[in-house]
């Protein structure tokens, strides 16, 4: 392919934007949280507070996969394979968690559970918090990543020839046989990905947390917001740590999903 | 379902139970996950009445703070407009050198925490950062200032217009410009009448996003802000301020109004995804 003046000039500038807003950002952080020396930034990730935010963000991204595949998968499949009343607009509103911004979610949950609504008053007198605690971190992250899986595993749903399944079933297969030899292989590149991008989108959220879960240490404070308070208190050394490790979770995602495509191409030739 | 003759094993009666049961507990779900959230805050603004509302939406921070949103936004959609074509021009009728890692660096926006986004840009363009300490010296601010804001939106907004479009131009193929080259049209012509029709409702998309990410993102820009009232808070900083603050009729009323924008930004999406048929449906 021979290069003209045009191409180059586009392709110079298209370096260039990419260059300023994400290459020299990721640079400058990384060459920021290692110029104080390797085990610097090591002691600012295992200081008990980073530590205990950051597995709390961990164990309650896993658990929000983990219910996202079960009630994503059920979600496309329902919107996919069966009819009831009402169906397209809920087809239309599974987008809404992204549209709404995530503040805007964060208020809409207090609204709902907190302290002074109907819901949120029942359920502390009966000693269960939800705002300020970690069920609220819980809602509100499946609140934010529930499109994900749907929309992934929807697209699939509806290309599936139904004729393996029909070869199945009329071979004397039950329908939850049929669902995990036949569909589950199918669908579980799709649920992996959408599974990926909750994770991802799990472990960076903030809004909705900050919000929701307040800023206790050691008891609902996560990754995102223990950054956010160690860059308010001017402590950026702290704050490196975080999200030295946050930034490499994200590269890690990313391979991982374009694994996942090049895998799903080859076996589409 | 299909009666079929031939079959020697009886194919299982059609039960109709694990089709009613699924879809009734899919449908509990989405109502307490999504809809009672949407109930919620409607419930609580309509108690507070209309002086409150009013009160509320009038108040100079409050209308500071929207209109700010309102022009990141509309400086944030025409930059990334330009550049995403431009990327996706590049990506998809270009080859190069390291092409598949920058074409991997642009989705890294998605990935990223908007706290760690917002960070990165006060370590490149803070006063002691690499660009910052040279924009110091020619007395340019940029973080705590409404440049880093922008900065801040571009880059959680970077992949949408690009993403959208890149598809679209890698279906429609070169022929049709090819064409109108040989028949003597210059590239400029060429890519506004042949490319950018074709590519016109894959950017209408990708522009419809990066309007509903720009008017909600928070924690980029929460970042390089600072959140100064009545001057570089925008709406979703307003209604975080407003909440810390202790005046919930504030947040709630400006959360609202924030939320009907996006609702009404998902129904444009979804009439624009009826006309085109690639590309990615969100991120």
């Amino acid at each position: 392919m021979s290069v003209n003046k045009g191409d180059l000039t586009l392709r110079s500038l298209s370096l260039f934007y990419i260059g300023m807003l994400i290459i020299l950002p990721i640079l400058a952080i990384t060459s920021e949280a290692f110029k104080g020396g390797l085990q610097n930034l090591w002691a600012n990730i295992v200081s008990t507070q980073a530590l205990y935010s950051f597995r709390l963000t961990l164990i309650a991204a896993f658990i929000i996969v983990l219910i996202n595949i079960f009630t994503g998968t059920a979600t496309a499949w329902v919107l996919v394979r069966y009819r009831f009343p009402l169906k397209d607009l809920m087809d239309a509103l599974i987008d809404l968690p992204f549209a709404i911004p995530t503040v805007v979610t964060g208020i809409m949950l207090v609204t709902l559970y907190g302290p002074m609504s109907a819901a949120g008053g029942f359920l502390e007198r009966r000693g269960i918090e939800i705002m300020f605690a970690k069920p609220g971190i819980i809602l509100a992250l499946l609140f934010v990543t529930f499109p994900f899986i749907v929309r992934s595993v929807q697209p699939v749903l509806l290309e599936m020839e139904p004729d393996m399944e029909e070869a199945a079933k009329t071979l004397g297969a039950t329908p939850f046989t049929t669902f995990r030899r036949v569909v589950l292989p199918t669908l579980a590149p799709s649920i992996l990905t959408g599974a990926a991008l909750s994770f991802s989108r799990a472990l960076g959220e903030f809004g909705s947390i900050a919000i929701v879960a307040g800023n206790i240490p050691m008891k609902t404070q996560v990754a995102s917001v223990y950054i956010y308070g160690e860059i308010e208190s001017c402590n950026n050394q702290g704050a490196l740590g975080l999200s030295v490790v946050l930034l490499f979770f994200s590269f890690a995602v990313l391979t991982f999903m374009n694994i996942l495509q090049a895998r799903s191409r080859r076996y589409e030739r | 379902m299909k009666d079929n003759d031939v079959c020697i094993r009886p194919i299982r009666k059609q039960s109709h139970f694990i089709e009613y049961t699924l879809t009734f507990s899919v449908i509990i779900w989405f109502i307490i996950l999504v809809m009672a959230p949407v109930y919620g805050i409607l419930r609580e603004v309509i108690r507070n009445g209309a002086g409150i509302f009013i009160d509320s939406i009038s108040s100079p921070a409050a209308i500071h703070s929207f209109k700010l949103t309102f022009w990141i936004t509309v400086t944030a959609i025409f930059i990334n407009t330009i550049f995403g074509v431009m990327l996706a021009l590049v990506f998809v009728k270009q080859d190069f050198r390291g092409k598949i890692f920058l074409e991997g660096l642009v989705d890294l926006p998605f990935a990223v925490s908007p706290v760690v986004a917002g960070f990165m840009f006060i370590m490149l363009f803070g006063p002691n950062g690499w660009l910052g300490s040279w924009f110091g010296s020619y007395n340019i601010k940029i973080i705590y200032a409404l440049p880093g804001m922008v900065i801040a939106t571009l880059f959680v907004t970077l992949p949408f217009v690009a993403r959208e479009v890149m598809p679209v131009l890698a279906e429609y193929g070169i022929e049709q410009e090819e064409a109108a080259y040989i028949l003597g049209a210059s590239k400029w012509q060429t890519f506004w009448k042949v490319t950018l029709p074709s590519i016109k409702w894959g950017l209408v998309y990708g522009i419809t996003l990066t309007f509903a990410r720009s008017i909600g993102e928070f924690g980029a820009v929460l970042v390089v802000s600072g959140s100064i009232i009545n001057k570089t808070q925008t709406a979703t900083l307003h209604i975080h301020q407003q909440f810390t603050d202790f005046n919930y009729a504030g947040a709630f009323t400006a959360s609202l109004i924030l939320a009907v924008l996006s609702f009404s930004i998902l129904i444009i999406m979804k009439c624009v995804y009826k006309r085109k048929e690639k590309g990615y449906r969100w991120a």
